[in-house]
């Protein structure tokens, strides 16, 4: 039962679930699709100003649909109590929390794939800066949000008003993760600046954090 | 040993020994702390005060491949069918080869080739799986919490009959269960618990053991 | 009460009387600024109490967590509501200050950005605390803790690299600006006042905490020996 191994199946059973199921990236998608069309209402950019304002929209959208996503994957593990079924075998607690983890940043970076030719399409967006850095910046942001929101995911299902406890408590932590992704991404769009301190930034938040998650991770799974 | 849920003991001062390779069925009322007991010694809760040993060790976690938990809950994925929900709890305990839980299914009395989801499983097959699922890795100590709840009194018995012969292999085996007159026939020790205490202990007359296995271990 | 906390608290209360009149009265007048200036006196002593007590959880809530001791938690409780309180001193006086002087309610400084994320985290800690159910609402609120005071210098980092790349107006005069020694004094005075009511405050919500648990560690004693439900 090594952690790779544990890992790796309990990450294949997860994308199998959801793929019969379709639950997450079903919520997903639509939920994003409507935080687009309502900021088109909200904020009517004429195409200079969409690329200043883009950066934060983006970030705003797929931060609310990766909080769907969150939630629904701990859900899957209350159901029928079967979480029971996994903390009762010997198989160890950070397999389990690396797996969702990673099905949680698969399943907001496809979100992000298939958004983003929207906001493209609503905003007329172009980039000025080079797009490799765009990918960066979106690949290690995502990580950031999913790593502490798997982590206060697991946290918050033992609370009363679980959905509202995990945003509650995981934006405020997140603000500087978000602070860097909204301001790189406007940075890449509108060319004025270098994003190379946030995403040296980005870089440590993730290796911080994900250290501390795997920490605490086993303490958090048999709190009972 | 002491069991807090908040300001509800649960358990309230259990302080007992259970000898290995014996049927254990465990009564008592909702609320008697059956439940909880099967919890504590499973590792899924702590106990507030007081400890417990098990298997020579001093945690569940350490000896947890020995160890056979079958919930109140059915513990499966709904998602799933029956192989892949083994296949993949199988996975957990380092058991890589599909052998294994086609022969658990089996001997629970399911296809291993159905492939209905477990979501759409008749309560009696959910219970069956689950028990599958519980000993599929072989374990010495099995904790069983209500395994005939909604079963029809076919399977019931069916189930007790493969408890018997579990326990004949040198297993050591709870069964938490309302219809103790079920385990009349396998039980070795009938154990009462009333508002969080072990109220009384009734070994069963000896029964004649047909060819125990010796040693016994697979 | 104990003589020696009696002693203390009167000590504090005399000590703030002091600070008071010297913040009040005997720092000189600020050039620019006028009068509305003496807030600084509050503002910033409330700020380093805030983070001395998010540190102090911080310390408490790693010990949660290494040993389970209720003290910890007693004491990671009480030294978070109490940063609270004085982090909410901060957020409330410092635009007090700043509207007549710059002529705005806020600006999304560092520091103030800061405050106020730090704000944010602390609260939600106190949410979780309040909300969570069961026996480990404890170890929860530990790792929050964690979690929260390891944020900090990066918040604080990405912040000031921000306004680096867009500059906003900076209350109280940038980072590095001197003090006057004249109102150097009056503020070393105030730190001193400040310091030690958050110490009352503390032990005082830690000595509550305690007498909590200690109720309910009667009550569980009940519940075993008459089996109250």
């Amino acid at each position: 039962m090594s952690t790779a191994i544990v890992t790796r199946s309990t990450l294949l059973k997860d994308l199998r679930m959801e793929w019969r199921s379709k639950d997450a990236i079903n919520s997903m998608l639509f939920f994003s699709l409507l935080v687009v069309v309502i900021f088109s209402f909200a904020f009517n950019p004429t195409a200079e100003e969409s690329r200043l304002i883009a950066g934060g929209l983006i970030w705003v959208a797929f931060l609310f649909a990766a909080v769907v996503a969150l939630n629904q994957t701990w859900a899957r593990e209350l159901r029928n109590q079967v979480l029971d079924a996994y903390r009762v075998s010997p198989a160890p607690a950070n397999a389990l929390f690396l797996a969702k983890a990673l099905g949680n940043f698969l399943f907001v970076v496809v979100l992000e794939v298939l958004m983003a030719p929207l906001f493209v399409v609503f905003y007329q967006l172009r980039s000025v800066g080079p797009v490799w850095q765009l990918v960066v910046i979106a690949l290690l942001g995502t990580w950031a949000l999913v790593v502490n929101g798997t982590f206060f995911a697991a946290l918050s299902i033992r609370t009363r008003s679980r959905e509202i406890m995990l945003p509650l408590i995981l934006f405020p932590i997140s603000i500087p993760a978000l602070l860097a992704m909204v301001d790189a991404t406007t940075s890449i769009l509108t060319g004025d600046s270098s994003p190379d301190f946030w995403m040296k930034m980005l870089l440590v938040y993730d290796v911080v954090f994900t250290a501390v998650c795997l920490m605490l991770f086993e303490s958090v799974l048999n709190a009972e | 040993m002491v069991k807090f849920f908040g300001r509800f003991a649960a358990l309230r001062g259990v302080s007992a020994e259970f000898a290995p390779s014996k049927l254990y069925v465990i009564t008592g009322d909702n609320g008697a702390g059956k439940s909880t007991l099967l919890r504590v010694i499973s590792g899924l809760a702590q106990p507030s005060q007081g400890s417990i040993r098990l298997l020579g060790a001093k945690t569940a976690h350490e000896v947890a491949h020995r160890i056979g938990y079958m919930g109140h809950a059915p513990l499966l994925y709904d998602e799933l069918d029956g192989m892949e929900n083994l296949r993949y709890f199988a996975g957990l305990y380092g058991l890589h080869d599909d052998s294994i839980s086609r022969d658990a299914m089996r001997r629970v009395g399911l296809e291993p080739e159905l492939e209905r989801r477990v979501g759409q499983y008749s309560q009696g097959m959910r219970q069956r799986l689950s028990l599958a699922r519980a000993v599929l890795h072989n374990p010495e100590l099995i904790l069983l919490d209500e395994p005939f709840s909604n079963v029809d009194m076919h399977s019931a018995h069916d189930m007790a009959t493969i408890l018997g012969t579990v326990r004949d292999q040198a297993k050591t085996i709870f069964v938490v269960t309302h219809q103790s007159a079920l385990m009349e026939e396998v039980a070795d020790e009938f154990v009462h618990m009333s508002a969080g205490k072990i109220e009384s202990r009734e070994p069963v007359r000896a029964r004649p053991v047909a060819a125990t296995a010796t040693g016994g271990d697979e | 009460m104990k003589p020696l906390s009696l002693a203390f608290i009167l000590f504090t209360l005399a000590l703030l009387g002091f600070s008071t009149y010297q913040a009040l009265f005997v720092a000189p007048t600020e050039q620019t600024m006028g009068d509305v200036q003496r807030i600084f006196y509050y503002h910033v002593p409330s700020a380093w109490v805030a983070f001395v007590c998010f540190f102090v959880n911080f310390v408490a809530s790693i010990a949660y967590v290494l040993k389970r001791s209720a003290n910890a938690d007693a004491l990671a409780a009480a030294s978070a509501e109490v940063g609270v309180v004085f982090c909410t001193i901060v957020l409330i006086t410092g635009p007090i200050w700043a509207r007549p002087v710059w002529g705005i309610w806020w600006t999304w400084d560092a520091r103030l950005t800061t405050t106020l994320v730090l704000w944010l985290i602390y609260v939600s800690y106190l949410i979780l605390r309040r909300f969570a159910a069961g026996s480990q609402t404890q170890l929860l609120a530990a790792v929050l803790g964690i979690f929260g005071f390891v944020d900090v210098p990066i918040v604080y980092m990405s912040i000031r690299w921000f306004r680096t790349q867009h500059p906003s107006p900076v209350m109280g005069g940038g980072e590095n600006s001197g003090l006057d020694p004249a109102m150097a004094h009056a503020f070393l005075w105030n730190l001193l006042a400040f310091t030690c009511v958050g110490i009352i405050l503390i032990v005082a919500r830690y000595r509550l905490q305690r007498m909590e648990n200690e109720l309910e560690t009667e009550h569980a004693r009940l519940a075993l020996a008459g089996g109250s439900r």
